[in-house]
């Protein structure tokens, strides 16, 4: 009687994880495909830098904009700028100031249509401690099983105190900062 | 070795053979450069100086706006230079240096004939070299050139760190090697002017003709 039990309960229990691993597995970001880029101008110059680790956690329903969540997690530690002069000052605390704060966030709260696999994501983005709302243009494309989002998001360096002190003089450094993503993801619905 | 017409009528001048030995060679420095070689000479001699002071101080700053402005402004110099240093190589092939005179060249050893020769060759090869070298550097190194922060200037390679670290102790040895020559070529001038008193710097001054 209590075997049956114990192994009916876990029969149930790996039912529930058999019907949650699809939803776990659904929306996936595919990092290989995926790329969070930055450029920078340091007198004029355009230096260009990317991330390489971030994670994005989407629940993305192209007909249910108003329950759908996307999520998108930084790892400011692994910023390069290609060069190793550079690329040992970005982690100090003047630039993202990685032991104390070692990810950048961008947590949605609403998706807007815009037409044509273009959205407006409105979202709180943290980093370095500090959260500014922000709205964020996506463009969706799919092709075959992934859905590709794209998109440039301008921002103030200052006002996420990215370079400080010496560095907040912004003819050296552009206060502008352009944030490119490309964000591939595998189980999104048909838009 | 012929002589010019010029100076042998000077040599042979009443006013020439009456003045102390030691001033005839003075006289005798007859044909200078032309005003455009000598102010491109000047100029770029003053300016490939202080960025090469520029430059050893700049790279042993710690990373700071300093710094980066220092970079910024050495890289810009560099590029004018390089332009300069075209400009001046167009115009010493349109209007060709004058010769040595031809007793300042019969007193010459042959060594030093050759040195004369060897070295100015050099260092119009460096005065391309070392700016080049430090554009590519650049380049490899991920910073691309915005001449005055304005017009952004083609790489010249590919960014890469490992070629970045190829280029950087090429862009300093020719640097010290270009350097080295300029000392040479200074003592050699003061030797000329001092030791030897042969005129021959007077053919880079303007003035008294």
């Amino acid at each position: 009687m209590q075997i049956a039990s114990v192994l009916s309960a876990l029969a149930l229990g790996s039912a529930a994880l058999l019907a949650a691993q699809p939803a776990l597995a659904q929306q996936k970001l595919v990092p290989a495909q995926s790329e969070v880029q930055f450029t920078a101008r340091q007198m004029g110059v355009p230096l260009e830098g990317h991330f390489k680790k971030f994670d994005a956690q989407v629940h993305f329903d192209p007909a249910k904009l108003a329950t759908s969540k996307i999520a998108l997690t930084v790892d400011t530690g692994s910023a390069t700028m290609g060069s190793r002069e550079t690329d040992a000052e970005l982690p100090k605390s003047t630039w993202f100031n990685v032991p104390q704060f070692p990810q950048a966030t961008f947590q949605s709260s609403t998706i807007k249509t815009l037409g044509a696999g273009k959205f407006d994501v409105a979202g709180k983005l943290s980093i370095k401690g500090v959260a500014r709302d922000v709205v964020v243009p996506v463009t969706l494309v799919q092709n075959g099983a992934t859905t590709t989002a794209t998109g440039v998001l301008p921002l103030k360096r200052l006002a996420f105190k990215i370079g400080e002190n010496e560095w907040a003089d912004t003819s050296m450094v552009a206060d502008d900062v352009q944030v490119k993503f490309k964000l591939a993801l595998t189980g999104v619905g048909k838009l | 070795m012929r002589i010019p017409a010029q100076l042998r009528t000077r040599a042979l001048s009443p006013a020439f053979t009456e003045m102390p030995l030691s001033h005839q060679g003075q006289a005798l420095a007859p044909q200078r450069y032309t005003r455009t070689a000598m102010l491109l000479h000047w100029l770029l001699g003053i300016a490939l100086v202080t960025l090469f002071g520029v430059g050893l101080y700049m790279a042993d700053l710690p990373f700071s706006p300093q710094r980066l402005k220092l970079y910024n402004w050495h890289k810009w110099a560099g590029v004018s230079i390089l332009a300069l240093s075209l400009l001046r190589l167009v115009w010493r092939r349109a209007h060709r240096p004058p010769q040595l005179p031809a007793q300042v060249e019969q007193a010459m050893p042959r060594w030093q004939q050759l040195a004369h020769h060897g070295a100015h060759h050099l260092l119009y090869l460096l005065f391309f070299a070392v700016p080049l070298l430090g554009w590519a550097y650049s380049s490899a190194a991920g910073f691309p050139i915005v001449f005055f922060g304005l017009w952004p200037l083609p790489d010249l390679v590919a960014a890469s760190p490992e070629l970045a670290d190829t280029l950087k102790p090429l862009h300093k040895l020719s640097a010290f090697a270009m350097a080295a020559l300029v000392l040479v070529h200074v003592a050699a001038a003061l030797k000329h002017h001092f030791i030897d008193r042969d005129g021959l710097l007077l053919r880079m001054l303007p003035g008294r003709s």
